[in-house]
């Protein structure tokens, strides 16, 4: 009984409150106002409107991405056209290369004899050859051997330099990232002034410091330079600092040493990293020009770079395959690494 | 209490730490150290520091030798000639060098070129790629594409770069014979011209713009999406987007990118080289021509001085960058 009496008046409070509510003055609006027909009308026209708006926004949205693409592709064209300038290049004829583009090279090496120097001519600019051959290959690897003694010269120099590099600059970047004193930082930042420190800088003392070492005219006088140059310590570290220092407590909680926290978590984080990196050395190095010139006085030892920039003007003929075979080592590192290589360039710039 | 001091021990499981608490000992001990156990605790940090040091200097050793032999030691080989009458006559000759060097003609003109493209190159850089991020990053299709074929100047050896740029742009090279043929105008000779340093900024930039770009994509990625959405929802147009939210989060990122494009536009110098031999024309007479023709001429005391002011000069600037972008850093996380 009671119960129904509470209920009832609960009801009966709610409802008084709900009048307040109700009580309030009903809004009315243009849209209310009109009648069915109008009110039809009405939404027609808005959808309409709306419709035209969407097709405006797509529009403009279209349009924007496609300048987009054409300023994306015409930058791409620009970026590319050499290189496929080169490899088509390379399956002409050496006559036809000598007739093409012969001109130029009159006038770069014809410091002595003027008059033959500005000669007026246009060359001709062909990215399709006349016929394919491959008189241009076949002259550079049989009749001159040198080529392929150069090409060896590079790889012994270079792939000693890159897997030396990063393996000392595992360890190092290792020890820079996890010992942060103030001594250390001021140790990294002269590794970072190292780095960018032209090579002409230590010319003359790396000169006599090979010459004590009697390394000179040796592949060492430029490998171990090479070697210990800080380069990857400065990326690798970057990439090291970004280890969560969680990852590194959870190890150690789980009781494992030093140099397992090195193998099993540091090294495996950081594979892009370092993928990316031997191929960043591998180019920097398969095109270094300086070091060889001067510490390499033998013209036998000397790698490809170097002979190949001495080619150019002297047997134009060849030069377009000679540079194009330089050019598949890298290309092909490249087309097999490239997403390492995005990914590890990637992760290098951001905190 | 008991389960207080239970949880307390079993914190510390690494094995040099001391035992401070057995489970059951009195308050006080609990929170005022006897000054025993924090002597044992000090001793056991700094035993523990010691180790440590140890163990991350063993790590570094096989670097810092190699880097002592043959970098820290020639420049101090290098400072020490630089005071010297020449590299066999060890006569101290003060500061003589220095000023013979800083009063010398080539090397004024070899360092205003350099820092003339420098200046040029390194902001260009930045620039330039930032904008082709945005432009990838902006949803337009085939992004990944566009992308590896920018980052394929990159991986074109020396000797083919300088191949191609002697047929583009000699002085009966392609480009001259295109404006001949379109516009009629007379040829110049690129390499020998004002315009010298024009086209090798252009090669600087086909060979650096693929790298920087990935870069900042990568950093355009790494921006919290929340953020860039909540302000579109709040009106910010894609400008507005930019410059008061992306631009904190690339802060960092242009620093780098502008370490990468300085040591880059030092590099350049073996094209440079390799176009023009030992005496370039005008503008593109680098710091390090003057070195190799000092080294060439044997002219070593020259050649040590113009190497430390370099140095010098290189510290400054590395080290005000690294100032700026801690002091963004800051900025950021405020």
């Amino acid at each position: 009984m009671d119960n129904t009496k509470q209920a009832i008046r609960r009801a009966a409070a709610t409802k008084a409150r709900r009048n307040v509510y109700i009580e309030t003055p009903r809004y009315t609006s243009y849209f209310d106002s009109m009648t069915d027909k109008q009110r039809e009308e009405f939404f027609k026209k808005e959808k309409k409107k709306s419709a035209r708006a969407m097709r405006l926004r797509t529009a403009k949205h279209n349009i924007a991405m496609s300048a987009g693409v054409i300023v994306a592709t015409a930058v791409c064209i620009l970026a590319i056209v050499p290189i496929f300038f080169t490899f088509l290049n390379s399956f002409m004829s050496s006559p036809e290369i000598k007739d093409n583009y012969g001109v130029i090279f009159q006038s770069l090496s014809g410091y002595n004899s003027e008059g033959a120097t500005y000669m007026s001519k246009t060359p001709s600019l062909k990215l399709v050859p006349q016929y394919v051959t491959l008189d241009q290959y076949k002259n550079l690897l049989f009749m001159s051997p040198t080529y392929l003694l150069k090409f060896w010269n590079s790889i012994v120099l270079v792939v000693p330099i890159v897997v030396g590099q990063m393996l000392v600059a595992c360890l190092a970047s290792y020890s820079f990232a996890r010992y942060r004193k103030k001594r250390r930082e001021v140790l990294f930042f002269s590794y970072v002034i190292l780095m960018l420190m032209p090579f002409q800088v230590t010319l003359v003392p790396n000169y006599m410091i090979a010459d004590k070492l009697g390394i000179l005219n040796t592949s060492w006088a430029i490998i171990l330079p090479g070697v210990f140059s800080t380069f990857a310590i400065f990326l690798l570290t970057k990439y090291m600092r970004q280890i969560p220092s969680a990852y590194i407590e959870a190890a150690k909680l789980d009781g494992a040493s030093e140099w397992q926290i090195f193998t099993r978590i540091a090294l495996p984080t950081c594979k892009s990293a370092i993928f990316a990196l031997t191929i960043l050395l591998f180019i920097d190095y398969w095109n270094m020009v300086e070091q060889p010139l001067v510490l390499l006085t033998n013209a036998d030892k000397q790698p490809l770079s170097v002979f190949l920039s001495q080619i150019n003007e002297a047997e134009i003929g060849i030069a377009f395959a000679a540079s194009a075979l330089y050019m598949i080592p890298p290309l092909l590192i490249f087309l097999w690494g490239e997403e390492y290589l995005v990914e590890g360039i990637s992760r290098s710039g951001v905190k | 209490m008991d389960s207080n001091s239970e949880r307390t021990s079993g914190l510390d499981i690494r094995k040099s730490y001391p035992q401070p608490l057995q489970p059951g000992s009195s308050k006080v001990t609990e929170h005022h150290e006897s000054p025993e156990l924090a002597l044992r605790k000090k001793k056991a940090r700094r035993k523990r520091s010691i180790k440590e040091w140890f163990l991350f200097t063993g790590y570094l050793t096989p670097s810092f030798v190699g880097v002592l032999v043959f970098f820290f030691l020639p420049l101090l080989m290098l400072l020490k000639t630089s005071f010297q009458k020449s590299a066999s006559n060890t006569e101290f000759v003060g500061f003589r060098n220095y000023t013979r060097t800083l009063t010398n003609q080539s090397f004024k003109t070899a360092s205003i070129d350099t820092l003339k493209f420098a200046v040029w190159a390194v902001p260009l850089a930045v620039l330039l790629a930032l904008l082709l991020a945005i432009l990838l990053n902006s949803g337009i299709p085939g992004k990944s594409m566009f992308r590896s074929i920018l980052l394929n100047p990159m991986m074109v050896p020396v000797a083919s770069v300088v191949l191609i740029w002697q047929v583009f742009f000699s002085y009966n090279g392609v480009i001259n014979g295109w404006f001949f043929d379109w516009f009629g105008a007379d040829k110049i000779d690129w390499l020998k011209s004002d315009k010298a340093q024009v086209v090798i900024l252009i090669m600087f930039l086909w060979k650096n713009l693929g790298y920087n770009m990935v870069l900042f994509l990568a950093a355009l990625n790494n921006i919290p999406t929340e953020i860039l959405e909540s302000a579109a929802m709040d009106g910010a147009n894609a400008f507005k987007r930019f410059f008061s939210i992306k631009r904190y989060y690339l802060g960092s990122t242009v620093f780098f990118v502008a370490i990468m494009s300085l040591i880059n536009s030092f590099k350049i110098f073996r094209e440079v080289y390799l176009l023009t031999g030992d005496y370039p024309y005008g503008d593109l007479y680098m710091l390090q021509h003057f070195m190799n023709n000092a080294f060439n001429h044997l002219d070593y005391s020259k050649l040590s001085a113009g190497a430390i002011v370099m140095c010098i000069v290189m510290i400054i600037i590395v080290g005000g960058m690294f100032f700026a972008e801690s002091k963004l850093d800051r900025d950021v996380e405020d």
